[in-house]
């Protein structure tokens, strides 16, 4: 049985539609992303399947259980750290983590909680002294105490610095490698590709695209570039026949795309080498989780900048 | 951040969820009471709470008792004033503590979005309007009892002990009642700013036509009905006569205690179904977010 399981979701408010007919499964332990714009309708999925909010149409099963009419049971296996919310600000960290902990069957010691957040130092401070990213650190610490199966992750390491933002990924992992559900949703490409199994692209309220990481918008089997600084005082002309047509020369920076790149390559390298030059700045690249992202997006992003522009 | 935010092995999840039905669950009496104890945690570390609920009739106690505390009021027995004023004061207390206090803190709070995540927790909801009402309904006591306090050591106010149950019984129903009415117009408030501003305008003439400050026993027929409307001052009259020595029989208003009970049923009504766990009033068009939190991040997705 999937741990999501979501079928031809829909979300109207008034006479806008925020989420048009989605359909995802998530498999128990893995961990799910959802990418979009703003206004994409991530928020508003994920706050279907935590409970707050009621469908318009189609079906939603979340550990078995329907969010919608879900009471204790479902919420004791369920952790939430939500994009926005607030703690009451003149109790200490050990104090909120800790009444928290209490809500639960079984909750993980407080302690270790604050240790794992990295909030050991902070223990005695009151919430409203916490900066943005401790603050944030606080969310996921009470997202986590209650143990619980399926973890919802909404956009969890904005504001964090970098490093911070690698413990929490270590964090995020070590929950997934104790079989734990995570559903995730990210700005981020990194953190995507480094912590989700899977995701999806939303758009406009629809999911545009969805796969692993490295497969996503066709990544994997898109074609290559491979890009070199021309040699001082050659000329495009001269680079060797049989390159591929796709050839783009700026300022002596060749780029080229190829669905071959080990013959483009070794063509290139043996013709370079003939010469006795040296091929500076070679590389070869796909386009990243972002180029795709970006491509897939971009004509809802444009929409949107023109609705700002009004 | 620990040098390696790894987590201990702890629970295993796949293929354990048959055994999670008989992982012991907290138990509600003991929940309740936790959370009552961080919710007044919260008001004691609160400065600005404490002192309009406390320090507030603490001073209009002592500066009107000061002022005019052994004159007699002809309309009441010729009592002392301070046996008027105290109990009377203790009343005001009383629907600050309750009304004021959660009319003004429950939307602030929902604002924060500190409701919302309450809501995301197995923490039944009922335990946690409970504890708020409790922690409410505790500070209300407390105040009473510094008042009554206050005006026996300073204004030889005199406490009667016969009347003093129905003057106990009076004062848990007239909480119960004030903290009714404040989740009720919480609910109905449309933010957290605009919180303290309707809960003070809401509360303060009604105050004055309750018999509190001044005994309206002579004024125009029109503000006495006016005053009657609203369990203020049927609560103010009821604990008053408590400690009014010329007061006949047990001290149980049946009258007063019956519009009090009124308020409170009606109060709940409204509570319970208008009651919002997030920021946002309900319009034709969906939830329109507001607060502080809709300028510091805009809602993604």
């Amino acid at each position: 049985m999937p741990a999501i399981r979501v079928a031809g979701l829909r979300k109207r408010y008034g006479d806008v539609e925020a989420v048009r007919g989605i359909d995802f499964e998530v498999a128990e332990g893995e961990c799910f992303a959802l990418l979009g714009p703003n206004g994409a309708g991530k928020t508003t999925t994920v706050e279907i399947l935590e409970g707050y909010r009621r469908r318009s149409a189609g079906e939603v099963e979340v550990l078995g259980f329907d969010p919608e009419r879900s009471g204790v049971d479902f919420r004791e296996r369920i952790g939430i750290v939500l994009q926005s919310s607030g703690i009451h600000r003149d109790l200490t960290v050990e104090e909120v983590v800790s009444l928290f902990g209490g809500y639960y069957p079984e909750p993980r010691p407080t302690d270790e909680v604050i240790e794992l957040v990295g909030l050991e130092e902070k223990r005695r401070a009151r919430t409203k002294t916490l900066s943005g990213g401790q603050q944030r650190r606080l969310d996921l610490a009470l997202g986590i105490v209650g143990d619980p199966d399926l973890v919802f992750l909404d956009e969890p390491t904005t504001g964090f610095d970098p490093s911070a933002r690698r413990r929490s990924w270590e964090l995020v992992d070590s929950l997934r490698s104790l079989g734990k559900t995570i559903l995730l949703t990210t700005h981020y490409m990194d953190e995507a590709q480094s912590l989700a199994d899977r995701v999806a692209v939303l758009a406009g309220g629809r999911i545009v695209a969805s796969g692993s990481p490295a497969s996503l918008g066709g990544r994997d089997v898109a074609e290559a570039v491979i890009s070199f600084r021309l040699p001082s005082g050659m000329a495009p002309a001269e680079l060797p026949p049989g390159l591929p047509e796709a050839l783009d020369v700026r300022d002596g920076q060749v780029s080229l795309r190829t669905a071959t790149p080990t013959r483009t390559l070794e063509a290139l390298t043996g013709w370079a080498v003939a010469r006795g030059a040296e091929l500076e700045a070679l590389a070869v690249t796909r386009p990243s989780l972002e180029d795709v992202y970006l491509r897939l997006t971009t004509v809802d992003g444009l929409a949107d900048e023109e609705a700002l522009r009004g | 951040m620990a040098d390696r935010a790894t987590l201990p092995a702890g629970r295993a999840t796949v293929g354990r969820h048959a055994r999670r039905s008989v992982r012991r669950r907290p138990a509600p009496g003991p929940l309740l009471l936790r959370q009552i104890r961080h919710q007044n945690l919260l008001f004691w570390r609160s400065p600005i709470s404490a002192f309009f609920t406390l320090l507030f009739p603490l001073v209009f106690l002592l500066l009107f008792n000061a002022l005019q505390g052994d004159q007699t009021i002809e309309s009441r027995d010729g009592i002392r004033f301070a046996q008027f004023f105290t109990p009377g004061i203790l009343a005001f207390a009383v629907v600050s503590a309750c009304y004021t206090n959660l009319a003004t803190s429950v939307p602030i709070n929902r604002d924060e979005g500190v409701l919302k995540r309450v809501r995301g927790t197995p923490l039944p909801p009922w335990i946690y309007v409970a504890a708020r009402v409790g922690s409410a309904v505790w500070v209300a006591v407390l105040s009473a009892v510094l008042m009554v306090a206050v005006g026996v050591a300073l204004f030889h106010v005199e406490v009667l002990w016969h009347l003093l149950p129905a003057a106990v019984v009076t004062l848990l129903l007239g909480a119960a009642c004030f903290c009714a009415c404040g989740l009720a117009v919480a609910s109905l408030c449309p933010s957290g700013e605009a919180a303290p501003a309707v809960a003070n305008f809401t509360i303060l003439p009604v105050v004055f036509v309750s018999d509190i400050f001044y005994p309206l026993d002579q004024v125009p027929t029109w503000l006495q009905v006016a005053g009657s409307i609203f369990p203020v001052k049927h609560f103010a009259l009821a604990v008053q006569a408590d400690f009014n020595p010329f007061t006949q029989g047990s001290g149980f208003f049946w009258g007063h205690l019956a519009v009090i009970a009124v308020w409170l049923v009606a109060a709940s009504v409204v509570a319970l179904r208008t009651f919002r766990w997030e920021p946002g009033i309900s319009t034709g068009r969906g939830s329109v977010r507001r607060g502080r939190h809709r300028a510091r991040r805009p809602p993604s997705g």
